[in-house]
């Protein structure tokens, strides 16, 4: 009876967050494009909903709703589920649309169909080979078992979430602090507006010169059609030159433009990030990002230590931070109770955090290279890329939560060798770091501005 | 060349939606062999007989300043719409937002003065008719659309070419043929450079109101 009843919760729960990745779907992500395949808005919110489901459950262990057995039932279910989907249907529908788009290949509808399973069973074998250099394979384990997939999927998954953390604990600073905001000034602005003008109207003038000659070239060669004398094909000789050298200059001229259109966009955001700045939200994330800043430095450098004396943190932060109010502070409390508050708002601000940062990365990354002909095949890339990442969630939390919550996570994902995933977490999360750090700092120097101040002084 | 007289068109539209291609096709006769994404803005120049046929015949250049359609853009783009005298509003016959975004596109030519503007600004017909810029609203992909509507004429005309009172041409800008001497997409779009250099040049005996029919 119970087990109905908690059933008919988690299809409600799945039901929401369904319709909420379906609403996502049609106002963020295709908010320029026309849904032609409901297949893939259907794909897309079906992934979404699961992942949502399971941090659903993992918040329902911490707070002892539904009955253990249920919970356990419903994890085996969703993660069956979410791997089939990913491992199966994302590649399977990700190959046909790519197959579609390409031109040259026959469209009749059976050829794709055969091309796709070709990619598919294509991918299939390189997703397999993905798992031979890393510790997942355990004797214990066949060789189609349900460790394996979610071993591979976790590595990817794993090195997605650390490079996208790198990049964020770099970037989040970067883009919010004040001191890092160069000077632009509205005449800066202007003077190199006005050059990009002065650019397009020399393009212009080129361009009516060489419709001039062309226009001339045609009624001249109309006219003289019975009379080819050397004088006329000497002067047709010499337009069609002039007319190359026209066009040479003209392309150079266009690649200046864009140049010149490009450094006025930068220049652009940065007024309008200084603009920004100047704002009560501006002023409070900028605040934030200076806390941010210090704890982005601790964390990098507690992943060097990590790696450099191969710890590894056997006692999670909840259980941590009670020990230490306890034993030094002198604090005595119901460590119990306490510790299943203090988890459960912890682990629920990372969750939420998780999917809010990992969606609105994915609208940026979405906008930025989306087109109307590959829009299908970005958003069923998305779609993977957010399953993996929030299996990878999962599995990367059970550090973050006391004993007696992790266990679930251990019994349904299986005996997997969870310290490899934090120690590979902390590996692609320093190289991420840093590249990052390099990369913001070279595009930094090399900026717009810098360039003009030296070219006004030398 | 000094002698003759210039107008400046702006070509606007969503990114990837074929303006290049259709610039490319109006200026040159031919269709663009590798189209790139257009950074910033790309112009073109045509040689257009105003009143072609009849004694007032005269030689324009028509300047088709095809506006890059990227959003991450959009703060620098204003210089471009700077003493426009007519608009080309481009959308994608194979997707219905493309051209439901063509307000935003109009509101932001309009609204170019204006330093604070709203992400979601909307278009305002009486603010348009206050301006009284020609303007013509053109369909691309159309080879992609037709396998579909073959039951005759079923593209539904888009509003905001009623609401202007503009032109409507849909074409393929792939072939050459959809804009060949004597057509009547042909017809129209000389109809429009003619309107854009009346309202220019000649707004003093423009007179004759013309009501022009859809096929």
């Amino acid at each position: 009876m119970s087990f109905i009843f908690d059933s008919c919760v988690m299809f409600f729960s799945l039901v929401i967050f369904f319709g909420g990745g379906w609403v996502f779907f049609l106002k963020k992500l295709f908010r320029d494009y026309e849904v032609q395949h409901w297949v893939v808005l259907l794909i897309f919110s079906v992934t979404f909903a699961l992942s949502c489901t399971m941090f659903e459950l993992i918040i329902f262990e911490i707070l002892g709703v539904l009955d253990s057995s249920s919970r356990y039932f419903h994890w085996k279910l969703e993660l069956y589920v979410t791997l089939f989907t990913e491992i199966v249907v994302l590649p399977f529908y990700i190959a046909y649309f790519t197959v579609s788009n390409i031109q040259m290949l026959p469209q009749a509808r059976y050829i794709r169909v055969l091309l796709t399973f070709v990619a598919w069973c294509g991918s299939m074998y390189f997703f397999w080979k993905i798992g031979d250099p890393f510790p997942i394979l355990s004797p214990k384990h066949g060789i189609l078992s349900i460790e394996q997939c979610i071993g591979r999927i976790g590595v990817i998954g794993v090195t997605i979430m650390a490079v996208l953390s790198g990049f964020g604990a770099v970037n989040y600073p970067y883009t919010c602090m004040s001191y890092f905001v160069r000077p632009v000034s509205d005449a800066d602005i202007q003077s190199l507006e006005k050059r990009l003008m002065q650019t397009m109207d020399m393009i212009v003038m080129k361009k009516k010169r060489i419709a001039m000659a062309k226009r001339d070239s045609l009624l001249h060669s109309g006219a003289n059609k019975e009379q080819r004398s050397i004088w006329s094909m000497v002067k047709s000789f010499t337009c069609t030159d002039n007319v190359s050298v026209l066009k040479e200059e003209t392309r150079a001229l266009e690649e200046l433009s864009r140049q010149l259109f490009l450094e006025s966009v930068d220049l652009h955001n940065e007024q309008e990030r200084k603009e920004y700045l100047k704002t009560f939200k501006g002023k409070y994330f900028n605040l934030l990002g200076h806390f941010f800043s210090v704890y982005c430095v601790w964390k990098i450098f507690m992943a060097t230590i990590n790696i450099v004396f191969d710890r590894v943190g056997k006692v999670d932060p909840v259980t941590r931070g009670i020990e230490i109010a306890v034993d030094y502070l002198g604090i005595q409390f119901d460590v119990r109770f306490w510790s299943q508050h203090i988890s459960f708002w912890l682990v629920g601000i990372i969750i939420v955090t998780s999917i809010r940062g990992l969606l609105i990365t994915l609208t940026k990354f979405f906008y930025a290279i989306a087109s109307s002909k590959s829009s299908n095949i970005i958003v069923l890339c998305l779609a993977q890329i957010m399953g993996m990442y929030f299996v990878s969630c999962v599995l990367l939390m059970r550090m973050n939560m006391p004993i007696e919550y992790r266990s679930i996570i251990t019994e349904v994902l299986g005996d997997l060798k969870f310290n490899f995933y934090h120690r590979w977490f902390d590996v692609i999360f320093l190289i991420s770091a840093l590249s990052s750090i390099g990369f913001l700092y070279m595009a930094h120097k090399q900026s717009p501005l810098e360039t003009e101040v030296k070219g006004y002084t030398t | 060349m000094a002698a003759i007289d210039k107008v400046r068109i702006v070509v606007v539209g969503d990114a990837g939606v074929g303006k290049t291609s259709l610039v490319h096709l109006i200026s040159h006769n031919e269709p663009i062999s590798h189209p790139y994404w257009t950074i910033g803005c790309s112009v073109e120049v045509k040689l257009h007989e105003y009143k072609a046929g009849t004694p007032e015949e005269k030689l324009y250049f028509v300047e088709l300043w095809d506006v890059g359609g990227w959003s991450a853009h959009k703060n620098s783009r204003n210089i471009f719409y700077n003493s426009v005298h007519g608009i080309v509003l481009v959308h994608d016959l194979t997707n219905r937002k493309s051209q439901q975004n063509l307000r935003k596109w109009l509101s932001e030519i309009l609204n170019r003065d204006s330093r604070s503007q709203s992400d979601e600004g909307e278009y305002d017909a009486e603010q348009f008719a206050g301006s009284s810029i020609p303007i013509v609203v053109v369909g691309t992909k159309l080879d992609l659309v037709q396998p579909i509507n073959e039951k005759g004429n079923n593209l539904r005309l888009s509003s905001i070419a009623d609401e202007c009172g503009a032109d409507e041409i849909n074409l393929d800008c792939k072939h050459v043929r959809h804009l060949a001497a004597g057509t009547s997409n042909a017809v129209r779009l000389s109809r429009f450079f003619d309107k854009v250099i009346q309202h220019r040049f000649h707004s003093k005996d423009s007179t004759v109101c013309e009501l022009y029919v859809f096929v």
